[in-house]
């Protein structure tokens, strides 16, 4: 059997402050490739591992746009176009009534492209993950904080790279085989 | 002086979490009502509920065997009980959007251990009251006509310009957006469960997790993610209940057509949820021992907003009033002193006692405090608020215009029958989640405790 490809070095810290530190630490070192796994979100973690503004409100301000337009077009055309009707002698399409309708599309296909946005750029569902063969990781959801390094990091020594993070206050440290 | 100062613990705001408890200890108090057998109380109350459940079911199959005539809706009072209990549920949900998105904007950090369970009831609520309609058509296998599909049958197109149309737009948004919400809000914790799970049970939620491990790239875009679904949920919510309010106010019938209408509900509807939820919390709390993490700091917090809410309804009421004597409009100033001392002045007083009285006990900070006290208040509120649109729809339609079509409405058998078989379902729904969903919002309620310290910490 071939030897397995390395996924990285995933270090275990108790608190995040210890894995904020850590994060820090390693961008001082030069790590570009990082990953870090917590139960909740830790505020000031993504600036330390240097990830920029989710681009999500770009994907979401679309989508609302789309049902915007969408609620006027169908509106307009259903009620002055392919079934003209008079009712109680009011005008065939007017702003006034469509609002309502045209509010809540908008907010539908907002909320749609907000969460199918979010899931796309964070490339879920997916079926596994090489960090998910890591007993000691079920505790990512619970009460542990996790540093991984990827081995596609060009500092990245799986040794020297793990010895690293074990000295940067780690619990334990470890490296994961891709799966 | 500076003894006093000294000796009192310097704390701004109450804990949100009592007694201290580490990372692993909140995770198995949440996890562990999912993943150990639920207590006694949870199968007698699901018994109850379940044969109110299939009394819900009974009547509708009886209701679609024999048509809408059983029961007690009729000229002039088409609308009667299945439109009140569907403004009834409606704005029972209307509670949880507020904690989950406009508490959440607000930056108000109470709200994270109720907001999970008032999310859950909105959504039971909504699904309850989307029964009424549907059933009230007359027609439910017709329910597709609402929604502007082609399809042969129909060829002609929905009437946008009518508020009804208006209600099954807001209504489904509201809906669907709150399954959204929900549901992205509950993500993580699946993860939590699924980890903490074996075999079947891992294979479940980690369906519903998505996958999810927790990454800091994700939690990036998920945060944005919630951000932007509380600011489409906040505006969403206050139409829900003004759309509701426009199949009445947009009529010409006396008592409906004011401008009042859109405030006067949405007011009613937070009142009529956060009396709900606090039902629901002061139950669930007690059977399942969380009173560290809904603590009587967060009861205190629902029954200010219930005393809030409960003002502006009672304000609501007194403007309502004082717009018919003033408008000079004979029919309108009719329908008023009708329902003061017509033959439905019961509802009416009933409807004050609930709503007006009862909940300014909590200008108290003893009763804001006491268990049973809340508990029975809410309770009142609830009936209050069901009176409240059993006043608006039956009084206005049953005397309006002409003397010759006046007539009176008497609920049937079968009235009450589906009424509380739909309370047996939502509560039913309820129970379930909390057998099988993360009640508490475990990475919201971790995000606000007090952090371990240094590097040893949360063992």
């Amino acid at each position: 059997m071939a030897e397995k490809k390395l996924y990285g070095a995933v270090a275990e810290f108790s608190t995040p402050a210890a894995l904020l530190e850590a994060a820090r630490r390693m961008r001082e070192h030069g790590y570009t490739r990082m990953d870090a796994c917590t139960p909740f979100l830790v505020h000031g973690l993504d600036k330390a591992l240097g990830i920029r503004q989710s681009p999500l409100g770009y994907i979401v301000f679309a989508g609302g746009l789309v049902g915007f337009v969408a609620g006027i077009l169908l509106q307009w055309w259903t009620g002055a176009v392919d079934y003209p009707l008079i009712v109680g002698g009011k005008p065939l399409f007017a702003w006034e009534p469509s609002i309502p309708v045209i509010f809540e599309l908008t907010v539908l296909l907002s909320a749609f492209a907000a969460v199918g946005g979010m899931l796309a750029l964070n490339r879920l569902p997916r079926l596994h993950h090489p960090l998910f063969e890591m007993e000691a990781f079920r505790r990512a959801s619970n009460d542990r904080f996790f540093l991984a390094v990827e081995a596609t990091d060009p500092k990245f020594q799986p040794e020297q790279t793990k010895s690293l993070l074990e000295s940067l206050g780690a619990e334990s440290a470890a490296l994961v085989e891709e799966s | 002086m500076a003894d006093v100062v000294m000796n009192r613990p310097l704390q701004l705001d109450p804990p949100l979490v009592e007694g201290n408890p580490t990372y692993a200890q909140v995770t198995d108090d949440v996890a562990g009502i999912v993943e150990r057998k639920p207590p006694r109380e949870w199968y007698a109350a699901i018994g109850i509920t379940g044969l109110l459940t299939v009394v819900l079911g009974v009547s509708i199959a009886w209701l679609l065997y024999k048509g809408v005539g059983i029961w007690g809706n009729n000229q002039p009072v088409a609308w009667a009980w299945p439109i009140t209990d569907f403004v009834f549920w409606i704005g029972i949900g209307h509670a949880g959007t507020l904690i989950s998105a406009i508490l959440y904007l607000f930056r108000q950090k109470w709200r994270t251990s109720i907001n999970r369970a008032a999310e859950a009831m909105t959504i039971f609520a909504v699904m309850t009251a989307g029964l009424f309609p549907l059933f009230h058509t007359g027609r439910p296998w017709r329910a597709y006509w609402l929604f502007p599909i082609p399809n042969l049958d129909l060829s002609l197109w929905q009437n946008f310009r009518s508020p009804l149309m208006w209600d099954v737009f807001a209504v489904s948004t509201y809906a669907t957006v709150s399954i959204l919400f929900w549901y992205v809000g509950m993500i993580p914790d699946l993860g939590t469960l699924r980890d903490r799970a074996t075999g079947l049970r891992q294979k479940i939620y980690g369906f519903f997790a998505l996958g999810w491990r927790g990454s800091a790239w994700h939690w990036n875009h998920y945060e944005k993610a919630y951000l932007i679904l509380a600011g489409l949920s906040t505006p969403l919510v206050l139409s829900v209940h003004s759309i509701v309010s426009f199949d009445f106010a947009v009529s010409i019938v006396p008592g409906w057509h004011t401008t009042i209408f859109p405030p006067y509900f949405v007011a009613g509807a937070i009142f009529s949820g956060f009396a709900m939820v606090i039902t629901l919390m002061v139950l669930a709390r007690k059977t399942y021992r969380l009173e560290h993490l809904i603590t009587i700091n967060h009861l205190e917090n629902m029954n200010k907003i219930l005393l809030a809410t409960g003002s502006i309804v009672a304000y609501s009421y007194a403007v309502e009033f004082f717009t018919a004597a003033f408008s000079g409009n004979p029919y309108e100033q009719f329908v008023f002193m009708n329902r003061l001392v017509g033959p439905y002045a019961w509802a009416i007083w009933i409807m004050f006692f609930c709503n007006v009285f009862a909940p300014q006990l909590f200008w108290f900070r003893k009763v804001r405090r006491s268990i049973p006290a809340m508990f029975v208040i809410a309770i009142i509120v609830n009936v209050g608020m069901w009176f409240e649109r059993f006043n608006i729809i039956v009084t206005s339609l049953h005397r309006d215009y002409l003397p010759s079509s006046w007539g009176m409405f008497t609920p049937t058998l079968f009235d009450f029958l589906t009424f509380f078989g739909s309370l047996g379902f939502f509560l039913t729904m309820f129970l379930l989640f909390l057998r099988y969903l993360p009640a508490i919002a475990l990475s919201e309620v971790k995000a606000v405790m007090p952090a371990p310290q240094g590097g040893k910490g949360g063992e």
